[in-house]
């Protein structure tokens, strides 16, 4: 069951919400939208779902071609950000919804309603009202709502964004076994990039209305196409056009020849992280994500010797480019105000 | 020195007790002078002279052709503004359109428009020499001092409430239930009865209970159209009026009480469906 949208623009007024996009989904695949807000990423969401209709371009949902349908006749499962829980209606009455207007056989209803409760671990809920679950109780059954269908492909909208972290974080993990259980294509959209991360197949990064990059979220993560990409999905210093993972910033006691001096500001102990926030000579500033062992020894207002492990640079068009000249990395702009130590 | 420290603090605690029942005291008195006196009165008049008078108003043919024109107004006008109220609140909530923010101001007209007016200005459209009523009249419909125009005034100055009730609940549900519907495979229809309806219930409900009340409770506009004849355009508030002027006390009464009796259930009815919703 797989899904492509071709070319997809959509305008609100003079706002450009999607920039002719296009997107393959593979079957079974469990693929994440994640960008900032207004990046287009629930539009493009609704588009494939027909919630919203697009000014140009093409949805093809598991080989038809869906574009002029309405959202009713497209076989796709919608999940809200806030649960769009029927509230008149039980948690049975809500998931058995879409069958019992489609006029199925009460005890084929029944069953299946049961199967589905028993799916998303909501058993004892049945004859409950929306209004007396909890967050995650009615995201589950808006998710048993939306399977009760069989639909061809999944759709999710912020489904977490609007529980408390810890819920998320369980959430995340059941949204993902589940999805190895059922392999539903599913498309989910998310600004958070630890959750797009741990629970995606593949993720696609959106900004402004585009896409930037297409991929797994290792190779994303390692291979950034853009300075957009790498900044969305984690933390960088920015040193001139010379970007950094904190992580990849190594502080030594000696200096070793590769190293520059830097002052430590302040440290912020996060458990096992620490940080480790520093001015260099040249007044620029940039932080470190070390652990505790590697902390024990730093103190704010002495000096440290700082290297990185990694740098990327990226030119104007976003194209990744190595860093010319014999400017350390540390300077390349503003050499002429570097004192070696 | 102790004094002017303590001095505030007992006034404070003392002034709230005080203060407490004192505003009980004005809101109660208030009521009671406005509303419960002159209702008290009523009821009170209505059986001063015992029972007989009274069961011999409410049998008086016509009381009763009064009250059943009252009731039958009020049976065509409620049922039509319902229909026109979900179906205009759906439109003002959930469209775009030009000429909304005109259609809103035309919906609050009879809020702000005198009854009597609205009775002169379906006089001069639908009367003998009006604009529509000529045509109207050699076509035989006869609408001013008949009973149409009288469904007319009403359904003019009940029209808003039914609206002004939907739309704030409309507004508040938002579009995501009938969205993930749709995404459910269900028709528009089948949204609007299944989902969209059941959300809009309570809203709904306190409309048409206020709307009947308008509609029972309407003398100015439909006195204008009526033409007051007794047993033909006679509604019970006209019935009222028109025994009063003729020194009628306990006919008067009598009317008076049976229109209150019914706004009393009208109220209670609102009360006990609207603490089901709170129990709910």
């Amino acid at each position: 069951m797989t899904i492509s949208a071709i070319g997809i623009t959509k305008r609100f007024g003079d706002f450009v919400a999607l920039d002719d996009v296009s997107l393959e989904v593979a079957g079974g695949e469990l693929t994440a939208l994640l960008g900032p807000s207004g990046s287009g990423k629930s539009t493009l969401l609704r588009v494939i779902a027909g919630l919203e209709r697009a000014d140009a371009g093409e949805v093809i949902i598991s080989g038809e071609d869906a574009t002029g349908r309405p959202a009713r006749e497209r076989g796709v499962g919608f999940v809200f950000q806030h649960y769009a829980a029927f509230k008149h209606m039980t948690v049975r009455e809500n998931v058995a919804f879409g069958l019992s207007i489609r006029h199925r056989p009460k005890a084929e209803i029944a069953a299946r309603v049961d199967e589905l409760l028993h799916l998303v671990q909501i058993d004892g809920l049945a004859e409950r009202y929306p209004s007396q679950l909890s967050g995650g109780q009615r995201q589950r059954m808006a998710l048993a709502r939306a399977l009760a269908v069989e639909p061809k492909v999944l759709l999710l909208d912020e489904p977490f964004g609007a529980l408390d972290a810890r819920v998320r974080k369980e959430l995340r993990a059941w949204l993902r076994r589940l999805h190895e259980e059922m392999h539903v294509t599913t498309v989910f959209v998310t600004h958070d990039q630890e959750e797009a991360m741990e629970v995606a197949d593949r993720i696609v990064i959106m900004n402004e209305g585009r896409i930037e990059q297409i991929g797994p979220p290792r190779e994303l993560y390692e291979r950034p196409g853009n300075e957009f990409v790498m900044s969305f999905l984690g933390p960088v210093n920015k040193l001139g056009d010379v970007l950094v993972r904190p992580h990849d910033v190594e502080l030594l006691l000696e200096p070793n020849g590769a190293t520059t001096v830097a002052l430590i500001d302040r440290i912020t102990y996060l458990g096992f992280e620490v940080r480790v926030e520093l001015e260099l000579r040249n007044g620029r500033k940039l932080w470190a994500q070390t652990t505790r062992e590697s902390a024990a020894p730093l103190e704010p207002g002495k000096t440290v010797h700082v290297r990185p492990r990694a740098t990327r640079t990226f030119d104007g068009d976003g194209v990744e480019t190595v860093p010319a000249g014999d400017s350390p990395w540390w300077d390349r702009r503003v050499t002429m105000e570097v004192h070696h130590s | 020195m102790r004094r002017s420290r303590s001095g505030p603090a007992a006034l404070g605690a003392g002034g709230s007790r005080a203060g407490k029942y004192g505003l009980r005291t004005i809101a109660l008195s208030y009521l009671a002078l406005i509303l419960v006196l002159p209702v008290g009165m009523v009821f009170y008049r209505t059986f001063e002279n015992g029972l007989q008078p009274v069961l011999q108003a409410l049998v008086d043919p016509l009381t009763l052709h009064a009250l059943y024109l009252t009731v039958a107004i009020a049976a065509i006008a409620v049922p039509l503004n319902t229909l026109f109220g979900v179906f205009c609140a759906l439109l003002m909530v959930r469209r775009r359109f030009l000429g909304k923010s005109i259609l809103s101001v035309l919906i609050d007209l009879p809020f702000a428009v005198s009854p009597v007016v609205v009775g002169l200005s379906l006089v001069l459209v639908y009367g003998r020499t009006g604009w529509l009523g000529g045509w109207l009249a050699e076509n035989g419909v006869r609408v001013i001092f008949a009973w149409p125009s009288m469904v007319l005034a009403t359904i003019f100055v009940s029209l808003p409430f039914v609206v002004r009730e939907v739309v704030p609940v409309l507004q508040e549900i938002g579009v995501d239930q009938d969205q993930a519907a749709h995404t459910l495979g269900a028709t528009p229809w089948q949204t609007f009865w299944r989902v969209t309806l059941p959300a809009i219930r309570s809203g709904v409900t306190y409309g048409v209970i206020l709307t009947t009340a308008r509609a029972l409770g309407e003398f100015g506009a439909v006195s204008v159209v009526s033409g007051k004849i007794a047993g033909r355009t006679s509604t019970l508030t006209v019935h009222v009026e028109e025994r009063f002027q003729q020194f009628d006390l306990v006919g008067a009464y009598t009317s008076s009480l049976l229109l209150a009796v019914i706004a009393l259930v009208i109220v209670l009815s609102m009360t006990v469906l609207r603490s089901k919703e709170v129990g709910a």
